[in-house]
């Protein structure tokens, strides 16, 4: 299949039938600073990951550790001045995203890769029906007309399972639940049939039992589209449900990266291991659940050596020395300890 | 270097500006230094010192008597003898803006002060009140607010008659209609805090409770009021002395020399226009330092 | 919506019955005798009560108020003192040249204020956005009437570019318009701006930017907007701020409108005329109010749906 995905023809199914599971998304030594008046901030500080064809990726990490800033960095969204993307490459199919033009990074947007954001109280424009919001992008992207994109917008709300979608095309975000609104986020950046869709906390501002109900709707469309997802979340939980590989962020760096089962199975990294004994267990009720000591360092303040030393409880001399590498242990599973080295 | 254990909680990385505690003793601190910071704020800072000691100092710095009438001298050009020229009396118009500065600051300050305390009391009684209190004083507000403001204040001055007092009156009545409605607005949203409502609950009087705990509270925003708001009448006098309804000759008011200087704009423009560089310059300064408090004290706004 | 305006309609007559009633009391305990300002010198005890019985002169206020308001609304405003026509004529006459000069005015002050926002934001910290805020700020701190004396000084006797003053030309309404409506324009400016730098902050821009819109079809699109609903609300204050400087650049630019009427009837203690004159303005802006939350809810979905 010639890769001619940045035509305006792109095909519903161009791109997403090619091998499952080979690399699409490289990202490389990407940094993102944000410069502030008290000083500059790595907020992303040299992550490098990759995202497979077909399979969800997690991201998770604790709040503040660069998550967010990571995948609209991806997207080349971040809020600049302060933000800076500073080095690294982005590349989707060979090309790297960081090099393009604005313009060629519009056809990026929304078609190849599409992003839900974490507020989706707040990510949709209250002065637009959101149908009006649904269909900008189709008629952007597709060439559609409007009544083309209006059908088009009335699939994807029938597909992501809002009820009604007739009458609830035509309202405005106020008169929708969170549960709804995040819906329509999510057809929204279905609606061009993306390579990759970034889901940063889909449902951490809604109530548990649509929680549940968003994230089977995620997967099952991306099994039904074969995309890839790029899950961005703090609840392991979540990604022993659905993904299949994990990276795990810490103070702007990955500290660990393993499939799904070898993380659940042998987490290296002693942040990992101390978010695991966090979850609350099924057995245990009457237990206390377990709490890394410590908070999250201050970004312009960070330790000396390891970055996690302060807060971790078999911290020897070298790690309040020198920063470990991302060291290999045996297939692809990778974690930033000294524990590990050789 | 290890990381201090009383590291602020909230959001990670980098302390976020978080909203901000009504007003202490370091809040004054706080505020000189984001003006001293702030360049076009401290430029405005400036210029109102210089126009505040001219004021006060004006009869030991004006080169001349500005009431001295020398028909000898009608409409010099600017000169060493005469810096900014004569009017068509050979008044010394130096002189004269020097002295004038005393009626505008004088008219800043004095009526935007009498509305801010007539619009603070009855927008906190509003908010705190509520029901009927609130609505007698919230529809005066609106019948005031509806009048366009110079007018308004011209059929005073019509009623009371032209004299510089009665431009304190007429813009004492005038301005509070604006202050009542931020405060009141204020006073609501704050009504609904926890510290609000627990002072209440522990059966606090609500004298003490508007005194110390909403009044303080919207310092800030009258802070920001009030500097815009003088601008507003040193520019509202002037227009009125222009128009014959306010300052009377001879007093030395930017308005009334303006007007003076109008009939004579083609043989001797320094005459209007010179007063009227000044009365710019003054709003300048109160406009840029207002907006660098507006800046500085954001913070402290957002209830 | 139809609801929504016929409540807004229904809660300004309130507001313009207390109009009424303040200008009233306050032209009506005036001090001195009308009645002798009008016939100045040979006073005659037994004239002077017999039209001042005529004019009801000797009622008490209430009744007065009474009679006022209730021959306002079949449009008798009352004899102007001193030029001896009906009020309301005097006043239709103006009115014209006042709205033309306060929409020449407003349209410049939209169609400078506005862009003038927009590009501060589009090219921020750079020198448009300085020149834009410089323009804007010098806007809202000059006298109008110092600014109207000083384009007289330069477009008038050094460039003989345009007429001094006057009504009869359409180059005539050129300098007024502009020195009327320059604070407003910087008004709007200013706010545009602020307006503009807020709403680019917030989620739902970051959302219409991920879909693949380019920067500035954004700001058209999705944020040009949601900064309107402020401006709008400068819009209403603009009718009061626009008529009130009208007073003064009619006075400048010797132009005969409604404002020029206030002041001369000020000069000549011409009772009738002013309070007429002053209702009448009230009533403009009043008007101005109620077509600005209109507009507002037409932009802002919330509100029509409260
Ligand atoms: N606009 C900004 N200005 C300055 N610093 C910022 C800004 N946005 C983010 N940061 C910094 O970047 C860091 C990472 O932020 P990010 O939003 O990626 O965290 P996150 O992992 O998504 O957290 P959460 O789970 O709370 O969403 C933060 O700690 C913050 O210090
Ligand atoms: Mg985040």
């Amino acid at each position: 299949m010639p890769d001619d995905s940045m035509t305006a023809q792109k095909a519903d199914s161009t791109g997403n039938q090619r091998p499952e599971g080979e690399v699409m998304l490289t990202v490389a030594g990407l940094k993102t600073y944000f410069s502030t008046r008290q000083g500059v901030i790595p907020a992303v500080d040299d992550i490098s990951l990759e995202v497979r064809r077909g399979k969800i990726l997690g991201l998770v990490g604790e709040s503040g550790c660069g998550k967010s800033i990571t995948a609209l960095s991806i997207l080349r969204l971040v809020p600049s001045p302060p933000g800076k993307i500073i080095a690294g490459r982005v590349v989707l199919d060979g090309k790297n995203l960081l090099e393009l033009t604005e313009k060629e990074m519009g056809h990026i947007r929304g078609n190849e890769i599409s992003m839900i954001f974490q507020e989706p109280m707040t990510s949709l424009n209250p002065v637009y029906t959101v149908g009006k919001q649904v269909m900008e992008a189709l008629i952007l992207h597709q060439k559609l007309s409007k009544a083309q994109a209006r059908e088009k917008a009335l699939a994807m709300f029938n597909l992501v399972g809002i009820p009604e979608p007739e009458k609830r095309i035509d309202v405005y975000p106020h008169q929708l639940s969170g549960g709804l609104r995040q819906r329509v986020m999510i057809a929204m950046a279905l609606s061009c049939r993306p390579k990759l869709l970034i889901a940063d906390e889909p449902t951490t501002a809604l109530d548990v039992t649509v929680q549940a109900q968003i994230l089977r709707l995620m997967k099952e469309l991306q099994e039904e589209l074969n995309s890839a997802i790029i899950l961005i979340t703090h609840d392991l939980g979540v990604v022993a449900e659905i993904c299949d590989d994990v990276n795990v962020m810490y103070a702007g760096r990955i500290v660990e990266h393993a499939d799904v089962y070898e993380l659940f199975d042998r987490a290296l990294h002693p942040y990992t291991a101390g978010l695991l004994k966090s979850l609350p267990k099924m057995y245990q009720e009457n237990e206390r659940l377990y709490n890394i000591v410590g908070m999250v360092p201050n970004l312009l303040q960070l330790p000396k050596g390891c970055r996690f030393h302060p807060r971790c409880e078999s911290a020897r001399a070298i790690c309040r020395e020198a920063e470990p590498a991302l060291f290999e242990t045996g297939g692809s599973h990778l974690v930033r300890c000294w524990k590990y080295k050789g | 270097m290890e990381p201090k254990a009383d590291m602020p909680s909230g959001p990670p990385g980098v302390p976020a500006r978080k909203e901000k505690e009504p007003v202490t003793e370091s809040f004054w601190r706080e505020l000189l230094y984001s003006i001293k910071q702030n360049r076009s704020a401290s430029l405005g800072g400036i210029g109102l010192l210089l126009f505040v000691a001219a004021a006060i100092f004006a009869p030991y710095i004006s080169p001349h008597d500005p009431y001295l009438v020398n028909l000898n001298a009608q409409f010099h050009r600017p000169s060493p003898e005469y810096p900014l020229g004569t009017d068509m009396y050979g008044r010394d118009i130096l002189s004269r803006i020097i002295h004038g500065s005393r009626i505008s600051l004088v008219i800043g300050l004095v009526p935007t002060a009498i509305s801010m305390a007539i619009g603070t009391i009855l927008g906190l009684l509003a908010g705190f009140y509520g029901g009927r209190t609130d609505s007698a004083i919230m529809r005066s507000a609106d019948i005031v607010m509806a009048f366009p403001s110079l007018l308004l204040a011209m059929v005073v001055m019509y009623t009371l008659g032209a004299s510089l007092l009665n431009i304190f009156i007429a813009l004492s009545l005038v301005g509070w209609a604006g202050i009542a409605r931020v405060v009141r607005a204020q006073t609501l949203s704050l009504k609904e805090k926890e510290f609000i409502e627990a002072a209440r609950a522990i059966g606090v009087k609500n004298r003490v409770v508007i005194a110390r705990h909403l009044f303080p509270n919207c310092v800030p925003s009258l802070l920001v009021l009030f500097t815009l708001g003088i601008p507003g009448a040193i520019l509202s006098e002037a227009s009125l002395s222009f128009l014959g309804v306010g300052a009377q000759p001879p007093t030395p008011s930017w308005g009334l020399m303006v007007s003076t200087g109008k009939e004579f704009l083609s043989v001797a423009p320094w005459v209007a226009i010179t007063p009227g560089i000044a009365i710019l310059l003054v709003v300048l300064a109160f406009n840029f330092l207002g907006d660098g408090l507006r800046d500085a004290l954001d913070p402290y706004m957002k209830h | 919506m139809g609801r929504f305006v016929l409540n807004r309609l229904l809660g300004s007559v309130p507001i313009l019955l207390g109009v009424i009633l303040i200008i009233f009391v306050l032209l009506n305990v005036v001090p001195g005798d009308p009645v002798a300002l009008m016939m100045a010198e040979h006073i005659d005890p037994d004239v002077v009560a017999r039209v001042r019985a005529e004019m009801h002169l000797d009622d008490p206020l209430y009744v007065r108020f009474g009679r006022f308001v209730w021959d306002a609304l079949h449009g008798d405003f009352g004899v102007s003192y001193k030029m001896n026509r009906p009020v309301a004529t005097l006043l239709m006459d103006a009115f014209p040249n006042t709205l033309l000069l306060a929409v020449a005015a407003a349209l410049f002050s939209w169609l400078v204020g506005i862009p003038a926002g927009i590009l501060s934001v589009v090219k921020k910290n750079s020198f448009p956005d300085y020149f834009s805020m410089g323009f804007a700020l010098l806007g809202v701190s000059m006298p109008v009437f110092w600014a109207g004396l000083l384009m007289q000084y330069i477009f008038a006797f050094q460039l003989g570019w345009l007429p001094v003053s006057g009504f009869n030309s359409p180059l005539c309404l050129i300098m007024p318009a502009v020195v009327l409506g320059w604070s407003s324009a910087g008004m709007i400016a200013r706010l545009t701006r602020s307006s503009l730098l807020e709403v680019m902050g917030n989620d739902y821009i970051r959302t219409a930017r991920a879909k693949g819109l380019t920067a500035v079809s954004v700001l058209v699109n999705h944020a040009l907007k949601n900064s309107f609903l402020p401006v709008v609300t400068v819009m209403a204050i603009q009718v009061a701020s626009l008529l009130s400087g009208a007073v003064i650049t009619e006075t400048i630019f010797s132009i005969p409108g409604i404002g020029r009427i206030a002041v001369n009837a000020i000069q000549a203690r011409d009772m009738p005329l002013l309070q007429a004159s002053v209702i009448f303005t009230t009533l403009l802006v009043i008007i101005g109010n109620l077509a600005a939350d209109i507009m507002y809810s037409i932009l802002d979905p919330r509100i029509k749906s409260k």
